[in-house]
């Protein structure tokens, strides 16, 4: 770092215009602050700011839809509500249920794409390019244009399930059935993401050195072998950091599910954000709402922790 | 990277058969993934009674009803008003229309996709403004406690929306900014901010420091320099960089659904409610997806080099 200010100063003092340099030309650490204040502003104003209200709010009996109504100190009552609340740990089950298989699933089919990829069949860009386009697009549009697949009379999907199982179409309603719907959620979200896990563990595989995979076949070492022994292990990093990402990302996922079955049947998909959404914005319960917002932020930001640790050990490589 | 991936598995390399077998395994894969978005492209193509008929309708006489009704705003019409119109006479004409009008819902996807536009716009030009000054100062000025400040930036999009959306509601309900474009437009900008920052700081970390030196030998200043040498060098980043933030604000619902309610509601709230006679509107709802997210599509194959970096913050670089 130190070596930019010792040459600007050198440049300073060998050009003739060093005096007027120092005099029209804003010192690097004034341009420094200058460059990041706006930002850190911007941040504090709408991401800090409003953390903080929710932690006060989180200890009041604020309700926003009876804005006139004194507010009351609660104390810790609402997290006391939560943490007792079986609604919650039922939503907490639940998005942790999602979280596990999308996870589970995602991983092995995208991790078997990503290795198929990399055989560099013909037209193999081309693919994958195709293959990546469902994580691009909108969560909220993805659900709703999957709630028409999975219409039970006049679906897609359903047609297509009783085609090769010979089910009646009318047997089985995705959405609308307390056992599949959660199913149905899991489907959607591994269509979508599946991409994603799989472009990071293309990087990964591409990432191994080819003398390592020359050595082991000049050992003479199995494909299995090679592939449990150099390949898997050396794409884990990469494999770990899919996974996490995708973790924070389906802990708090909220649109596609909201707009795919809104938490029904009954409360079978609720998820932690929908729960948090409707204590909000339909019951008006803010303080409460407010703690449980604070809960799930605890939560994630110890993911987050988890994910630059590891993101570290990648870089480390 | 990109120097390894060319020569890679020189000696190694898969035998014929291995590639074809996974040539058609990932074929498949991706012919079975973009079946949905096929079915409901097709789908804007239909006419309402195609669009539910059971088995799906996969041969179907094309029909431009469902851009018809997402492109009039329809209004209730009394009995009287459509006697007085008189029989229909085609598929997609005026008295047809208004026929259809009795029950019909409103359809505002023009106004909603325009607004899409602005939000998009007006943040991802925010954002990667800001994003390219603070990472330009991360990149190459010693800021004390800089890995903290970048890792805070980081966490700010970690939050779930809907853990912050209760107070902005109420900020923005006391400032007047609930269910306006600036609103969104801030609210988006400061989202997308983390991403510009870390991204661009990758872009611009590549970009050797020899060439502001040596401007500023020249004798411009830091500021001269950064304008004039830094930016260009980085205009393919700063595209890449804008491109994701435009994803971002135009995919975006959770902050939309809770903080706007009409004038400022974007696309992907508005979609889902596209309701026809009896029930949804399909091929409405399927024309105004498909309009949706075509430019996204390009995006994607636009950006398919930057993609990676752009998913994992810059994490990983191919």
């Amino acid at each position: 770092m130190p070596n930019i200010d010792t040459i600007a100063h050198r440049a300073a003092a060998a050009t003739p215009q060093g005096v007027a340099r120092k005099v029209r030309g804003l010192s690097d650490r004034s341009i420094a602050w200058l460059f990041v204040a706006p930002t850190m502003l911007l941040l504090l104003a709408i991401n800090i700011f409003p953390l903080i209200w929710t932690v006060y709010l989180s200890f009041t009996n604020y309700a926003s839809n009876r804005p006139n109504r004194p507010v009351i100190n609660v104390g810790l009552k609402w997290y006391r509500d939560i943490l007792s609340s079986p609604e919650i740990w039922a939503a907490m089950q639940a998005t942790a249920h999602f979280v596990f298989w999308t996870i589970l699933f995602q991983t092995i089919i995208g991790f078997g794409l990503a290795y198929l990829v990399d055989r560099k069949f013909r037209g193999h860009a081309f693919w994958t390019t195709i293959i990546l386009i469902p994580m691009m697009l909108s969560p909220a549009v993805v659900g709703n244009f999957w709630k028409f697949l999975y219409q039970p009379q006049i679906g897609l999907f359903n047609y297509v399930v009783s085609f090769f199982t010979g089910l009646p179409p009318s047997s089985f309603e995705m959405l609308g059935s307390v056992t599949l719907a959660p199913w149905a959620i899991v489907i959607v979200d591994t269509w979508m993401w599946t991409p994603y896990v799989m472009l990071i563990c293309l990087a990964g595989l591409r990432s191994i050195p080819d003398y390592i995979l020359e050595a082991a076949e000049v050992d003479r070492a199995s494909r299995w072998r090679q592939f449990w022994s150099i390949t898997l292990p050396m794409a884990l990093p990469f494999i770990m950091l899919a996974v996490l990402f995708r973790g924070i990302e389906n802990f708090k996922m909220f649109d596609m599910v909201m707009l795919l079955t809104g938490g029904g049947p009954g409360s079978t998909t609720e998820l932690a954000s929908i729960t948090l959404k409707r204590a909000a914005f339909e019951a008006y319960r803010t303080g409460y709402s407010s703690a449980f917002a604070i809960i799930l932020f605890v939560v994630v930001f110890g993911l987050a922790n988890v994910y630059v640790k590891a993101l570290n050990k990648v870089k480390q490589r | 990277m990109s120097g390894a991936s060319t020569t890679a598995h020189s000696v190694v390399e898969p035998s014929a058969t291995s590639k074809r077998v996974a040539g058609l395994l990932v074929i498949l894969y991706a012919l079975i993934s973009m079946a949905p978005l096929a079915w409901i492209f097709a789908t804007g193509w239909k006419t309402p009674p195609d669009s539910i008929s059971y088995p799906p309708k996969v041969v179907f006489e094309p029909s431009l009803e469902g851009y018809c009704n997402l492109f009039t705003t329809r209004t209730r019409q009394t009995n009287e008003y459509i006697e007085a119109l008189g029989p229909p006479q085609g598929a997609c004409d005026e008295v047809t229309r208004r026929r259809e009008m009795v029950i019909a819902g409103q359809s505002n996807y023009v106004p909603r996709f325009i607004n899409s536009l602005i939000i998009a716009f007006g943040s991802t030009f925010l954002a990667v403004s800001l994003g390219i000054f603070s990472a330009y100062a991360f990149s190459r000025f010693k800021i004390p406690l800089a890995d903290d400040l970048l890792f805070f930036i980081l966490s700010t999009r970690m939050m779930p929306p809907i853990a912050v959306a209760i107070p902005i509601y109420l900020m923005y309900r006391e400032l007047g900014l609930s269910d306006s474009a600036l609103g969104m437009i801030l609210l988006y900008t400061a989202v997308n901010v983390s991403l510009a920052v870390w991204l661009l700081k990758g872009f611009i970390d590549e970009i050797p420091r020899e060439y502001e030196e040596a401007a500023m030998i020249d004798g411009y200043t830091r500021l001269h320099a950064f304008f004039k040498v830094v930016l260009p060098q980085a205009a393919t980043g700063i595209a890449a960089t804008a491109i994701f933030c435009m994803i971002f604000a135009w995919n975006e619902y959770a902050f939309a659904v809770l903080l706007t309610s009409g004038e400022a509601q974007t696309a992907p709230p508005f979609i889902p409610t596209i309701i026809g006679e009896g029930g949804m509107d399909w091929p409405a709802v399927g024309a105004g997806t498909t309009l949706f997210l075509i430019p996204i599509v390009v995006f994607t194959i636009v950006l398919r080099k930057h993609l990676l970096r752009g998913i994992t913050f810059g994490a990983v670089r191919k």
